[in-house]
């Protein structure tokens, strides 16, 4: 049993590499075909053809697609993601710097979204119709039907700029705290690593209006899945077994119902986190977030390849992991998934 | 049902954790009570996007740039400081002032500067004329900008550059060009500590462009303490800066916050100092709310018009370009575009009398005037065509370009608008294959010659977007640039300026304002023609 799952995860991992080749060609020949003219935009003001022209020369795209594409392919073998032109510095680097980011937030407004949505969820299968589920049905709906760059703008509205109560909307600290010595790249664990209270409390509060946004937008799908779910779990014949026999309505919900009906939660949640990592970009904007989403965003405007090919490699990646993740989670969640992988 | 008959208070248990969660963690916010004593010495600046190099001389290197290097690096000389009409401070372009060169002279050949003698870079190495020489030698070679930026001022090879001892430069010109030594005082022509750079350089890179772009190797009033592209640069003072009197600012940090809600609303609650380059509409009602101190300089030499384009039909005729320049909606774009944050550029006197640049055109907004010049031109039924605006700049191109269309719509011509996303608006105008525009150009040397030399001279710069070439008016342009007598020099701009606006390939619509917001207790804001921050004379109160 316990071999069986390195096994399938060396097996999804080789059955992910041809996407990856795929995702690779594809957003290289996608950039190439992106209008714009990246030597145009950084030949700066006053520019001649010839100025351009130079430019071109001297960022290589003046050769032809397949050597472009095999000496990018060449840097990529080395772990070399090429160099950012608007921001000058190299994109492995900067992805590797501003993930961390990225995925603290999206994760902390996972974690949010759960905490509401799944009680939410399971307060409303309990008792369908009443205004306990009428009042989830709003609460997912405005959360998923409001964009994230609107409620992040009202949140700071509200409790930044009127209440006072958020700190100011700059990014991942506070101005004069100073970053904990990078480890994982999380401000939240890095910080508590290093014994840095102040740096972690900094963290802390800097996080909360833009995971609070984030998860707004996932109780939705959550809420709406738990719900479903432990409808149908509750109805089912093992659930009337368990009440006839006199068990606690607590044991019966929380041992026998939610674990079943949380399958489909699962899957939810890889669907949910992927689009969250999306959904990150708005949000990264609203509250100048360093994460990658925004960096991908600006490079894009500016035409500049490297990046966006970085980015997207990036994703890819992450969402073949997240999908094996999720696959591994069901085995443990449910035994019979574990049999037939 | 049975279920919920049994525990009536649990879901409304499990609600309430929900919501507890959700109010504790908001409750969790306090602020912390910030360092209070280093933000007494501190500045901190928030703008829309920063600086992607520390060196001006990088490929790419953006505008944000510009003011970063005005800051670390010096120049062999600098402009002096003019107190305006409304009591803000702007730099002089008629005052030279010496930074790296105590003092200079004009000879036969060119100009001989003085190096001051006690300047040191920051790592301590002294300043000599053999590290102006590299870095001069450097801008002139990497090409692109910093190549054409010196070549306005008929600096163009390194052969013009001569070290004659440790402390006296030499800079020799091929013609008298009087837009020569102005141009020494640019962001361009740094100095830079050439042992450090030519340490760092490897033979691909004999300039050493990769590690400048991200390390300081300066000598000017502020040292680089920490940069992260994208989010912040922290700039502290130099102590041993002896170019001028030592800044009174310890210490600057840029913060980058793309939402300009929130960069309003970051100033308001004074968690933030400055804010730079503000929308049009955020600086009028910040300057109405009285909290914070609102500074707008009208960008000097610069002008946004409506350019169409001289070699496409029906925009080859004069008539219709006159009937367009009485179709604008000039006022209601002062009004719903710039908020009034701008100088209006029309509505001007019939004959030009002023030598000035920018001046309003003669043009008024009068509909049955155009109305009549189409039918003139032979179109009263109107024609169609499109109209480009570039997005990058869509806060006001975008309301422009549809109040234009609705009142060209009067007159008969009916336009669909082209948004052409900002990373390929360079592009766009270097083809010059649009028929009609709306666009910004302004020059960084403040003379009227200048800018026509980008904008109307036949030699069709990229700036030229009408693609606009009339041997007449290259003659009078080319003959202001060398005129020394100043009577006919105003004679020449006249000239050229009523010759303009006769033919009218643009439309000239206003000039524009550099806007800065300001907490009260911040001081010496100094506008400067490459709209960057300089901190030196700048200081909390």
């Amino acid at each position: 049993m316990a071999s069986s799952v390195p096994r399938m995860v060396g097996r999804r991992l080789l059955a992910a590499l041809p996407s990856i080749v795929a995702v690779v060609v594809v957003t290289f020949l996608l950039t190439r075909a992106l209008p714009g003219d990246p030597a145009a935009f950084f030949a700066g003001p006053a520019a001649t053809p010839e100025a351009v022209e130079a430019i071109r020369h001297s960022l290589g795209l003046d050769r032809p697609l397949p050597v472009q594409f095999a000496s990018y392919v060449a840097g990529l073998a080395r772990g070399d993601f090429g160099t950012s032109l608007t921001t000058g510095q190299p994109v492995g680097a900067e992805i590797l710097q501003r993930l961390p980011a990225s995925v603290e937030l999206t994760l902390a407004g996972l974690v949010l979204a759960l905490l509401i949505a799944v009680p939410l969820g399971v307060a409303a299968a309990t008792r369908p119709g009443s205004w306990i589920d009428h009042g989830a049905r709003v609460v997912s709906t405005a959360g998923v039907s409001l964009p994230v760059f609107f409620t992040g703008l009202l949140a700071t509205y509200v409790f930044y700029y009127l209440l006072g109560w958020a700190p100011a909307p700059m990014g991942r600290l506070d101005l004069f705290a100073t970053a904990p010595p990078t480890v994982t790249g999380f401000y939240l664990i890095d910080s508590l690593l290093a014994r840095d209270l102040e740096a972690f409390r900094s963290a802390f509060a800097q996080l909360v209006l833009p995971a609070l946004t984030l998860g707004l937008f996932a109780v939705a799908p959550i809420a709406r899945m738990t719900r479903a779910s432990m409808l149908g779990v509750l109805s089912s014949d093992f659930i009337r077994t368990a009440r006839a026999s006199g068990l606690s309505s607590g044991k019966v919900l929380f041992a026998y119902a939610l674990r079943n009906a949380l399958l489909p939660v699962v899957t939810t949640m890889g669907m949910v986190f992927s689009f969250l990592l999306g959904a990150n970009v708005l949000v990264e904007k609203v509250f100048a977030w360093p994460g990658i989403g925004s960096y991908a965003i600006e490079s894009l405007i500016a035409s500049d390849y490297a990046p966006v090919q970085g980015f997207i490699l990036t994703m890819a990646i992450l969402y073949v992991l997240l999908n094996l993740l999720i696959d591994v989670l069901y085995g443990l969640i449910d035994p019979r998934v574990r049999i037939d992988a | 049902m049975a279920a919920s008959c049994k525990a009536p208070s649990l879901p409304r248990f499990i609600l309430g954790l929900a919501v507890g969660g959700a109010l504790g963690s908001v409750a969790l916010f306090a602020t912390a009570p910030a360092a209070a004593q280093s933000r007494e010495e501190t500045l901190l600046v928030v703008v829309e996007s920063g600086t992607n190099s520390l060196d001006i001389h990088t490929v790419g290197a953006n505008p944000a740039s510009y003011g970063v290097t005005w800051n670390t690096y010096d120049r062999l000389i600098t402009y002096g400081t003019k107190t305006l009409p409304d009591g803000s401070l702007s730099y002089d372009h008629s005052v030279l002032k010496p930074e790296l060169a105590e003092s200079w002279e004009a000879t036969e050949e060119g100009i001989v500067f003085h190096l001051r003698k006690d300047a040191k870079f920051h790592d301590g190495t002294p300043v000599t004329a053999k590290d102006v020489k590299w870095s001069f030698d450097r801008m002139v070679t990497v090409g692109g900008f910093p190549t054409f930026q010196m070549a306005a001022g008929s600096i163009t090879k390194p052969e013009q550059f001569e070290a004659i001892d440790d402390h006296t430069f030499k800079v020799k010109l091929p013609v008298k060009d009087k837009l020569a030594l102005p141009d020494l005082g640019v962001p361009v022509p740094v100095v830079m500590n050439s042992a450090l750079v030519k340490k760092n350089a490897t033979p691909e890179d004999p300039w050493g462009l990769e590690w400048t772009k991200r390390n300081d190797a300066g000598g000017g009033a502020y040292k680089v303490e920490s940069w992260k592209p994208g989010q912040e640069l922290v700039l502290t003072r130099y102590e041993e800066w002896k170019s001028g009197p030592l800044p009174k600012l310890k210490k600057v940090v840029m913060r980058e916050v793309p939402s300009a809600g929130n960069r309003r609303a970051l100033l308001e609650r004074g968690d933030v100092d400055v804010s730079f380059d503000l929308p049009p509409k955020d600086s009028q009602e910040l300057a109405k709310g009285g909290k914070v101190s609102v500074v707008g300089t009208p960008i000097e030499n610069s002008l946004w018009f409506v350019g169409m384009n001289v070699k496409m039909p029906p925009f080859d005729n004069v008539k219709v370009r006159q009937a367009v320049s009485y179709a604008v909606p000039y006022q209601p774009i002062m009004d719903a575009v710039v908020y009034g944050r701008g100088i209006p550029m029309f509505g001007g006197p019939e004959k030009v009398t002023s030598a000035a640049w920018p001046q309003p055109s003669p043009y008024r907004t009068d509909i049955a005037k155009a109305k009549a010049l189409m039918a003139e031109a032979g179109f009263s039924d109107g024609f169609t065509t499109t109209l480009s605006i570039n997005q990058g700049a869509a806060q006001i191109a975008e309301p422009l370009a549809t109040l234009l269309q609705e009142s060209l719509g009067q007159i008969g011509i009916k336009t669909t608008i082209n948004k052409v996303p900002g990373a390929n608006w360079r592009a766009a105008i270097l083809k010059k294959d649009q028929p009609i525009l709306v666009d910004t150009f302004s020059g960084w040397l403040n003379y009227p010659e200048y800018y026509f030399f980008w904008g109307y001279h036949g030699q069709n710069a990229v700036f030229n977007v009408m693609s606009y070439q009339n041997p007449a008016m290259d003659k009078l342009i080319d003959a202001a640039r060398l005129e020394s007598d100043k009577a006919k020099y105003e004679d020449d701009i006249k000239s050229f300026v009523s010759l303009a606006f006769e033919e009218m390939p643009r439309v000239p619509l206003f000039q524009y304002y550099l806007d800065i917001a300001m907490r009260k207790n911040v001081t010496g804001y100094t506008y400067w023609f490459h709209r960057g921050l300089d901190f030196r004379p700048m200081a909390k109160g």
